[in-house]
């Protein structure tokens, strides 16, 4: 025989799960989910509280982060700077600092994400350099910054001798020259690369010198003018 | 062989119990939460999807492993079937063995299933030695909820010791680093750490993500495993021994 429930509990259950579907309707027209980014934790704090897991843990950081507004540029980068240091195997702080938080209108809080790559790059180069020849690329053509683009496409050139990198990343400096209207100095680089035999593509080569060729066709150029 | 008669009748005891349907929606969840956060990512949706699902069922078979051993054991006490089964001619050794038997490989069952989706975005030779490594940490946790549950003979208080226990040896390095500035503190870590398990050298989520361990670290870490199992079995021996039941 199945004993029968009371009405004023059959009720207050249907009371209490209204009230619950309501109370909670109502809050989510008021809760603002893109609060201000918090304080970043520092990496101990930050890999303490992943329990052993620092790669998951990092990239839910990113996506906590990107779910925040990022008015405080130093408050947001020493968030990417603890994720890094939780694990620094991810590109994802790279990636954001390079291909979303520099790319804003507030031209301070863009060049703060680009040195932030570029401090990063001088770390691991073999994993930062994809980013600093976007920075590079973004310094030279929405901050207009000849000069800095230029320190940027020198870095990669540098620190970058033992890596199968592109051709177009490593001579990105001899362009930024041309366009600085530097073209001895671009020349002189352009002749030192074919000298150095560090290039054995064909193809590669063949482009090199007709670019020298076209130099210093502009170079006789202005000469005669 | 009364120790594999026991065993087989833990892994009944746990598949009767519904265990199998629990770990395949601990798999489904699992694999919705990893979907659902590598769909708001900018960038490595793969790499974050294979972290957040390798970790969410790393914790999820530590959980049903422990929830299972320590219900399984408080049942059998509650029951009086443990005066049953010593009753028996069957020795304490062999009858905790043969159960620890049991759960070490309902632990492994779980390890094999919750290792076969990762398959999908990782090696598999990166994938097996996760699913082995799993294998040996569930059955470190079975060993220590089997040891929390003789020992305490209450669920609640057993099913903390255990997760304290485990979390504790998860963030043992962690708690280290930290308290490197501290002497006392330095210390009182380094002192910990020696009577902790080295979980956060096992099952880790880098092998799927960048490279594979090398052999010896591997090999360090699973020894390290097996080490704290025989501390476990042997500290759980001690009591069921001096009991009187």
């Amino acid at each position: 025989m199945s004993a029968t429930v009371p009405r004023w509990v059959v009720a207050l259950l249907a009371l209490a799960l209204a009230a619950q579907v309501a109370w909670q309707a109502a809050r989510s027209g008021t809760s603002n989910n893109r609060d201000e980014l918090p304080p970043a934790p520092g990496a101990a704090a930050l890999r303490l509280a992943s329990f052993g897991e620092p790669e998951a843990a990092a990239r839910l950081a990113m996506i906590f982060v990107q779910s925040h507004d990022s008015v405080d540029y130093a408050r947001l980068l020493a968030w990417l700077e603890s994720v890094l240091a939780l694990d620094p195997g991810t590109q994802y702080p790279l990636f954001a600092a390079a291909r979303i938080y520099a790319e804003t209108a507030d031209e301070q809080h863009a060049r703060a994400a680009l040195d932030f790559v570029y401090r990063h790059f001088l770390r691991d180069p073999a994993r930062g350099w994809p980013w600093l020849a976007h920075a590079a690329l973004l310094a030279k053509h929405r901050l207009k910054d000849l000069a800095l683009a230029r320190s940027y496409a020198r870095a990669l050139e540098q620190h970058t001798a033992h890596l199968p990198l592109p051709l177009w990343a490593r001579q990105m400096e001899i362009f930024i020259l041309e366009d600085m209207n530097e073209l001895e100095a671009a020349r002189i680089m352009i002749a030192s690369w074919l000298e150095s035999g560090r290039l054995d593509d064909p193809a590669e080569l063949r482009f090199l010198k007709q670019r020298l060729e076209e130099l210093e066709a502009r170079i006789a150029g202005e000469s005669v003018k | 062989m009364p120790a594999a008669i026991l065993a087989r009748s833990v892994v009944l005891e746990a598949r009767r119990g519904g265990l199998p349907w629990l770990v395949i929606g601990a798999l489904a969840a699992a694999a919705a939460l990893a979907a659902f956060v590598s769909q708001v990512a900018l960038t490595e949706s793969v790499a974050l999807r294979l972290a957040v699902l390798a970790a969410v069922l790393r914790a999820c078979a530590v959980f049903l492993i422990t929830a299972q051993v320590t219900a399984s054991a408080l049942r059998e006490i509650e029951d009086k079937g443990l005066e049953l089964a010593l009753s028996l001619p069957i020795s304490r050794a062999a009858h905790y063995l043969g159960r620890l038997a049991g759960f070490t490989l309902c632990g492994a069952l779980i390890a094999l299933v919750f290792a076969a989706p990762l398959l999908i975005w990782a090696p598999p030779a990166a994938v097996a030695l996760w699913g082995v490594s799993l294998a040996f940490e569930t059955a470190l946790v079975a060993a220590a909820a089997l040891f929390f549950a003789m020992t305490l003979a209450q669920f609640v208080p057993a099913l903390a010791a255990t997760v304290g226990l485990y979390l504790l040896a998860r963030s043992i390095g962690a708690i280290q680093a930290i308290a490197e500035d501290g002497r006392f503190a330095r210390h009182a870590a380094e002192a910990i750490a020696l009577l902790m398990p080295n979980l956060d050298e096992m099952t880790r989520t880098a092998w799927l993500l960048y490279e594979a361990p090398h052999a010896a670290a591997y090999a360090a870490a699973l020894g390290g495993a097996c080490i704290y199992i025989a501390l476990l079995v042997a500290a759980g021996l001690f009591d069921f021994y001096r009991r009187s039941v």
